[in-house]
């Protein structure tokens, strides 16, 4: 049983704002009932301010599709479609407290509707958002799920995992094909962050496939490892550790204070050093102590 | 508080009889010997599982020596698939079907893995397997045929005897996961085609963690669980003891009480049954109209969710399952209703309610008086189905 919050279940069992509004000025409908739910949003504009003076929605889903819906009408009613439109799906899921992460595609569902309604006004087409060339190129066939969509919640939602995306979108939770190909767009979407600076350099290597790193990445990671890991736990022997080079997975480290000349220390370098830096950078390192 | 509850959720599990309780208890509290130490005080407790196994062997129609315990009956389909495959070292090709429990099902697919080949045999409309299809679906290094006796969410009664006949004819293993049948279906291993046959204590009353496997006198069989001499070496592990005592007083207490499932309780199913197709509009059933389980039905709304119903019957205690993806796991809707070609509209919709002989006629009403409310209630939330949803209020009845 799923576990949701009494927000949710307020929401769910009490939704606001449900039902069909005569003449509206614009309609957004997302989803579909083969994939098990689907959202029509009909809204009320007032022309000259652009202020949503009218909102409501009819919802096939489960509890949390539901309780996403009412979230959302309450959240964007009487704002205009310029603040309307700085809603992100994780604002649905802050409003209702907490989802389940399996359960996220429902606020994104909500954030969808709302766009195509707003794309339904200004007389637009809506396609999700457009981001990349290859915006509208489908990759998840069972569930209908762009390129562009999952870049969106990549982006929005800073998911780095296959599971994530399959959480938010659905993409990837059919039969199981497009999984490669998912990995590859968040991959390459998270290089892009990277490059954008909103994430560091360490988070977007930092996946389920790792590619292997480059020279530099590597030293620079193996240069942490020693720095975080490796000398607080010598340190607490009254040792301490020197990198005195790297040459590709081959680390040379002087051991320094009590750890000179220890009797175990062959013991340390294998044990402790090699493991260490091994589990931190994801890849293996051949550990070899030097005297300088 | 527990009386409040309106349960109809068996085929997920059971109460525990109150009886199978009392037989137990003794076994927890105060005979707690090993059953394979020397002393009487272990030799007692060794003469209960002997007596259990002697219940459980009176049930299927089979002799004692044919009963091995197990702890589930997950753990009992995977120890007869696994030994088939083992005793016919070299054939690499296993018949199922689409329907199967994940146990056997998750079991085909890791199979896959490790390079054996698995038919999964399709299925019509209504969950019933075709003769035809599996008689061409035999080969020459067919190891072993897994059915199901009963669907566990349709309720659909599978062929069986009529394929094991067709199975044994080509000198292949045959396994049943009887899990959902036993205790509900009159059986008789002495008359059957089956070499290999799962079954489940908590589906009859006994607690979770308890199962037994059928092995056919004469059927070769490799161990799954290796250890101590228990079970005549069938499976190693220290007798669990008074849940095997428990299982005994269920499959006693199921003998007793199966005219009664396909009498009373069947009585209570269909009037349910019945009452929701006309009860509430644009309603299907799922599975066999006629060859299905005296507990089960299976029965689509379409144009709503699932897992939204079960929500709004939880409000009133009412406790049920669902095929709709939401509740299955997956992003998918069950894999049964698929494979039967259920629309996915009504799959996403579907309730299955499952009965038990502790089940009553003032539970059906209550049942019959809050789910069509809660099905009008979600359709007018829907934006699907507003056109028969309006043709209903304009014509009720209809």
């Amino acid at each position: 049983m799923w576990d949701y919050s009494p927000k949710v279940m307020e929401h769910f069992l009490n939704p606001l704002n449900v039902g069909e509004i005569e003449n509206p000025d614009a309609v957004g409908e997302v989803g579909n009932i083969t994939c098990g739910d689907a959202m029509k949003l009909f809204l009320k504009i007032d022309a000259d301010t652009e202020t949503i003076t009218d909102i409501s929605f009819q919802t096939f889903g489960c509890a949390s599709a539901i309780a996403s819906s009412s979230a959302l009408t309450e959240i964007v009613k009487g704002k205009t479609l310029a603040e309307a439109m700085e809603l992100t799906n994780q604002d649905i899921a802050d409003f209702l407290g907490e989802l389940p992460e399996e359960k996220m595609h429902c606020s994104v569902m909500g954030k969808e509707a709302l766009d195509a309604a707003v794309a339904d006004y200004r007389g637009e087409e809506y396609e999700g958002q457009d981001h990349t060339h290859d915006d509208t190129e489908i990759v998840c066939t069972c569930f209908g799920i762009t390129h562009g969509k999952i870049e969106q919640v990549v982006r929005e939602n800073n998911l780095s995992t296959l599971e994530q995306v399959t959480h938010y979108t659905k993409a990837g939770g059919g039969c199981e094909g497009c999984h490669d190909h998912i990995r590859e767009i968040i991959d390459e979407i998270r290089k892009a962050m990277a490059r954008e600076a909103v994430i560091s350099t360490t988070d977007a290597n930092r996946k389920e496939d790792k590619r292997p790193l480059t020279n530099i990445q590597r030293m620079q990671l193996i240069s942490q490892a020693i720095d975080r890991e490796v000398r607080p736990a010598l340190q607490k022997d009254g040792g301490d550790i020197d990198l005195v080079d790297i040459d590709g997975h081959k680390v040379y480290v002087a051991l320094r204070g009590a750890c000179h000349g220890c009797k175990a220390a062959g013991f340390t370098i294998k044990n402790l050093v090699e493991t260490k830096i091994t589990d931190f950078i994801g890849e293996p390192v051949e550990v070899t102590e030097v005297q300088s | 508080m527990i009386d409040d509850v309106v349960y109809m959720d068996n085929n997920a599990t059971t109460r525990v009889a109150p009886e199978v309780i009392e037989a137990m208890m003794p076994y927890l509290r105060d005979y707690y010997g090993n059953p394979s130490s020397m002393y009487t005080f272990g030799g007692q407790v060794g003469a209960a599982v002997n007596k259990a196994r002697q219940q459980v062997a009176t049930l299927l129609g089979a002799e004692p020596d044919e009963i091995l315990f197990t702890s589930c009956g997950t753990e009992s389909d995977n120890t007869a698939i696994r030994s088939a495959l083992r005793v016919r070292p070299g054939k690499r090709h296993i018949v199922t079907t689409r329907v199967e429990h994940p146990a056997v099902l998750s079991l085909g697919k890791t199979l896959e893995k490790e390079g054996y080949i698995v038919t999964y045999l399709s299925v019509d409309s209504r969950g019933w397997i075709d003769l035809d299809e599996l008689r061409h679906a035999l080969r020459e290094d067919t190891a072993v045929v897994s059915i199901m006796m009963a669907n566990n969410e349709t309720g659909t009664i599978l062929p069986v005897e009529e394929a094991g006949a067709i199975v044994r004819e080509r000198g292949i293993l045959f396994h049943v996961d009887a899990v959902q049948g036993v205790g509900k279906l009159p059986l008789d291993m002495r008359t059957s085609n089956i070499d290999l046959l799962s079954m489940s204590g908590h589906k009859i009353h006994a607690p979770k963690g308890v199962g037994a496997l059928y092995i056919r006198r004469g059927t070769p069989f490799r161990a799954f669980l290796i250890g101590g001499h228990q079970e005549k070496s069938r499976r190693g592990g220290t007798e669990n003891v008074s849940s095997l005592v428990g299982l005994g007083a269920a499959c006693e207490l199921a003998g007793q009480h199966i005219d009664d499932e396909n009498t009373r309780v069947r009585a209570m199913r269909d009037r349910l049954e019945q009452g929701l197709l006309s009860g509430a509009p644009d309603a299907r059933l799922n599975g066999h109209p006629l060859h299905r389980l005296p507990n089960t039905t299976n029965v689509s709304f379409e144009f709503v969710e699932g897992e939204a119903i079960l929500l709004l019957m939880n409000q009133f205690n009412i406790c049920a399952s669902s095929g709709s993806a939401c509740t299955s796991g997956s992003l998918e809707p069950s894999h049964v209703l698929r494979a039967m070609g259920v629309p996915y509209t009504a799959a996403h919709g579907s309730v299955r309610f499952s009965l038990s002989r502790y089940n009553t006629e003032d539970e059906v009403d209550f049942i019959l008086e809050k789910l069509p409310p809660i099905i009008t209630r979600l359709r007018e939330i829907s934006p699907f189905g507003r056109d028969s949803a309006e043709r209903d209020r304009q014509w009720p009845g209809t």
